[in-house]
């Protein structure tokens, strides 16, 4: 499914190399979740994927079922079946929130070929998938993201993921500057989205997030690599331990 | 050259310019109205790019002897307000077309022609035709409307009794490449009369026109205008309107190409708890100039006055916004905005902007914003990380950026009518 190999990612406006070799291996269905301290790389790495400006790939390769992501535009991507959960979801003044949906939605069935859903299909739908996530009608009708509280923002990035059934879904700190409630809410919503084919990459500074969506995979990254990858044991091993064994133990290494 | 001796140059040229140049004929009142209104422009002096209030905007095509010659545009999309219920007043190249227009009768409504109403003895017009435009033209000079009303060979003249539901619509056709069309309106609402008025098309390769509106206690003026999509069509428009208490004034334009524009509004609120809005959006490409030029006195208390303005310019469109406040000594309570803003689509497009405020009471809010940007990045992507594609997010954007100002339109049946047309505008320049 998503495969990265020997990513070496640079900032393309400075001399600044931020991912240094990150292998990572994402079969269907699984939980990956990726940790780390600030600065390691592990928001590069998702925005790398999704393909935003600014970064320049000097080495190594990530691909979806076998099509090189890095020769494909963001809409492309998305279409492909990548998803990216934004850890600031962007504000869109004057754009209704169900516009913006139906026009992801309809835009990627475009782009696979398939028929566009009607005002009525795509009513009926969203309503139902709002209505799990616990958003209102006047969620939805808000500009995107305007006005949103942080839980709400949150919320919105799970009802766009449900809406576009994506295959892989990544996760850039979805549990960050969200209460207890609010981050048990998104991770019921991540977690109707698990069918046993759809991957996810869960980035995640805490362990709690990981109490909530349980993952198969933890990996530590650490100055643009992957040092330690492992079970659900090693996020403990962090929560009680904090990175600075790991990193010792990587240095001795 | 001092600036006395700049002044009697332009006087000088003026005559120059006007000499032989015989007023239509009317009855005696229209007459003595016109002869003022010529003195006013002779003392004036036409207006060059010298002037202050033209800098941004070279005014040399607008008072040339001759006009620059305008192909036509045709295209295949439907005309604005072609399925608004309406009554239908089309003029050619500025000349009344009595075949093609309805009839122009209406319940709570009489209609003229400006042509006939200057002929005629008689006519309530003569309190109205060119009084708010000679009002207008202090404390700024606007000589090309004293210019309109010394000229204008017909127009419309309607008088509003009561609440008239079927909007009049002024439809405007060019057929002739040279043509220079000169039209003055007259709209005079009764107490607690209501008009929506509709205007479009492009007019002439040269249009000056000119609309007073008198809106007498708790009345309501709607006007909403899309100005012909000709390429190179050149347009002055002035709006005068006065407006008693409690009375209601919403003006709204929407400009597609056109290599010349400059619309300028006057309005005065005289009235206490009077609302006037006004705004725009215009849509520029390549070789096009759209000015909006606004003054707004608030005279009475409590009075609301809104200006929201929005451009979306590409490939070296000029826009250009000049926009005041001006709030006398005891017009308390005074509630004025102002915003007006561009969309860059590119490098090359270029956006000036003066707003202005000038309060002289204590107790009022006025807040103004002026901005120029690009597409916002981080929502572009946004969208596309989602699926949309580039040119899709960036219609999406554009829309969104000129939804406050459409928003001012009340009838949502015209707001829908509107956004169509824009639509079609975004699609049309795709690929």
């Amino acid at each position: 499914m998503l495969e990265i190999k020997n990513l070496h990612v640079k900032l393309e406006d400075e001399d600044k190399q931020i991912l240094k070799g990150v292998d990572l291996k994402v079969e269907p269905g699984k939980v990956h979740a990726i940790m780390g301290p600030n600065g390691s790389g592990k928001s590069t790495t998702s925005y790398v994927l999704a393909g935003r400006e600014g970064y320049e790939v000097t080495e190594g390769s990530a691909t979806l079922d076998g099509e090189d992501l890095f020769d494909m535009e963001p809409e492309e991507r998305a279409a492909a079946g990548l998803f990216l959960a934004f850890q600031y979801p962007v504000e869109i003044p004057g754009v209704g929130n169900m516009t913006f949906l139906r026009t992801a939605v309809n835009s990627q069935r475009k782009l696979r070929g398939e028929d566009e859903l009607s005002a009525g299909e795509f009513l009926k739908i969203v309503r139902e998938k709002a209505k799990t996530l616990k958003i209102d009608a006047d969620m939805l009708k808000r500009p995107v993201n305007v006005g949103f509280s942080g839980g709400e923002k949150k919320r919105n990035e799970i009802l766009q993921m449900a809406m576009l059934e994506p295959k892989v879904c990544i996760l850039d700190e979805t549990d960050s500057g969200l209460d207890v409630d609010a981050m048990k809410l998104v991770a019921e919503g991540v977690n109707a989205l698990r069918d046993g084919k759809r991957s996810f990459v869960v980035i995640t500074h805490y362990q709690r997030l990981l109490d909530h969506i349980k993952p198969d995979y933890v990996h530590i990254m650490s100055n643009g690599r992957i040092i330690k990858s492992g079970g659900p044991e090693l996020a403990l091993e962090v929560e009680n331990n904090g990175y600075t064994d790991l990193l010792a133990e990587q240095e001795t290494a | 050259m001092t600036r006395l001796e700049m002044k009697q140059r332009k006087r000088d040229e003026t005559a120059t310019r006007l000499e032989g140049k015989a007023l239509p004929t009317g009855a005696a009142w229209a007459t003595s109205l016109r002869q003022a209104a010529l003195s006013r422009v002779l003392d004036m002096g036409l207006p060059t790019k010298r002037d202050e209030y033209w800098k941004w905007t070279d005014p040399s095509t607008l008072t040339s002897a001759a006009p620059t010659a305008a192909e036509l545009f045709t295209n295949d999309d439907k005309a604005l307000f072609s399925d608004i219920d309406r009554l239908k007043i089309v003029f050619v190249d500025g000349v009344f077309d009595a075949e093609a227009s309805d009839d122009l009768s209406g319940e709570g409504v009489n209609i003229s022609l400006l042509s006939q109403a200057l002929n005629t003895d008689i006519h309530w017009a003569k309190d109205l035709y060119g009084t708010l435009e000679t009002a207008g033209q202090s404390p700024v000079e606007r000589p090309l409307a004293a210019l309109n009303t010394a000229f204008a060979t017909d127009g419309v003249v309607i008088h509003v009794t009561d609440k008239v539901s079927k909007p009049v619509s002024i439809l405007y056709r060019h057929e002739n490449t040279t043509s220079d069309a000169v039209l003055h309106h007259v709209v005079k609402l009764d107490a607690g009369a209501e008009l929506t008025l509709l205007e479009n098309g492009p007019a002439a390769a040269r249009f000056n026109k000119v609309m007073e509106v008198d809106v007498a206690d708790g009345a309501s003026f709607h006007h909403v205008r899309g100005q012909g999509r000709d390429h190179e069509r050149r347009a002055v428009t002035h709006i005068f309107a006065r407006l008693g208490k409690e009375s209601l004034f919403k003006s709204f334009t929407m400009t597609a190409n056109g290599i010349l524009t400059r619309n300028e509004v006057v309005i005065e609120l005289t009235g206490d708890d009077a609302q006037a809005h006004v705004g725009g959006v215009c849509m520029g490409d390549g070789e096009f100039l759209h000015d909006d030029t606004v003054f707004i006195t608030h005279d009475a208390e409590r009075c609301e006055s809104r200006q929201v303005f929005k451009k979306v310019l590409r490939n070296g469109a000029n826009g250009v916004f000049q926009g005041k406040i001006l709030v006398k000594e005891g017009a308390q309570k005074t509630d004025g905005y102002q915003i007006s803003q561009s969309l860059l689509l590119d490098g090359d497009s270029q956006f000036l902007a003066k707003p202005e405020l000038e309060i002289y009471a204590d107790d009022v809010i006025c807040s103004h914003g002026s901005t120029t940007g690009a597409i916002d990045e981080a929502a572009l992507f946004y969208l596309r990380s989602r699926g949309v594609s580039p040119q899709e997010a960036t219609d999406l954007l554009t829309l969104a950026f000129l939804a406050e100002a459409i928003e001012e339109i009340a009838r949502e049946d015209i707001a829908d009518d509107v956004l169509t047309r824009l639509e079609a505008w975004l699609a049309r320049r795709k690929g």
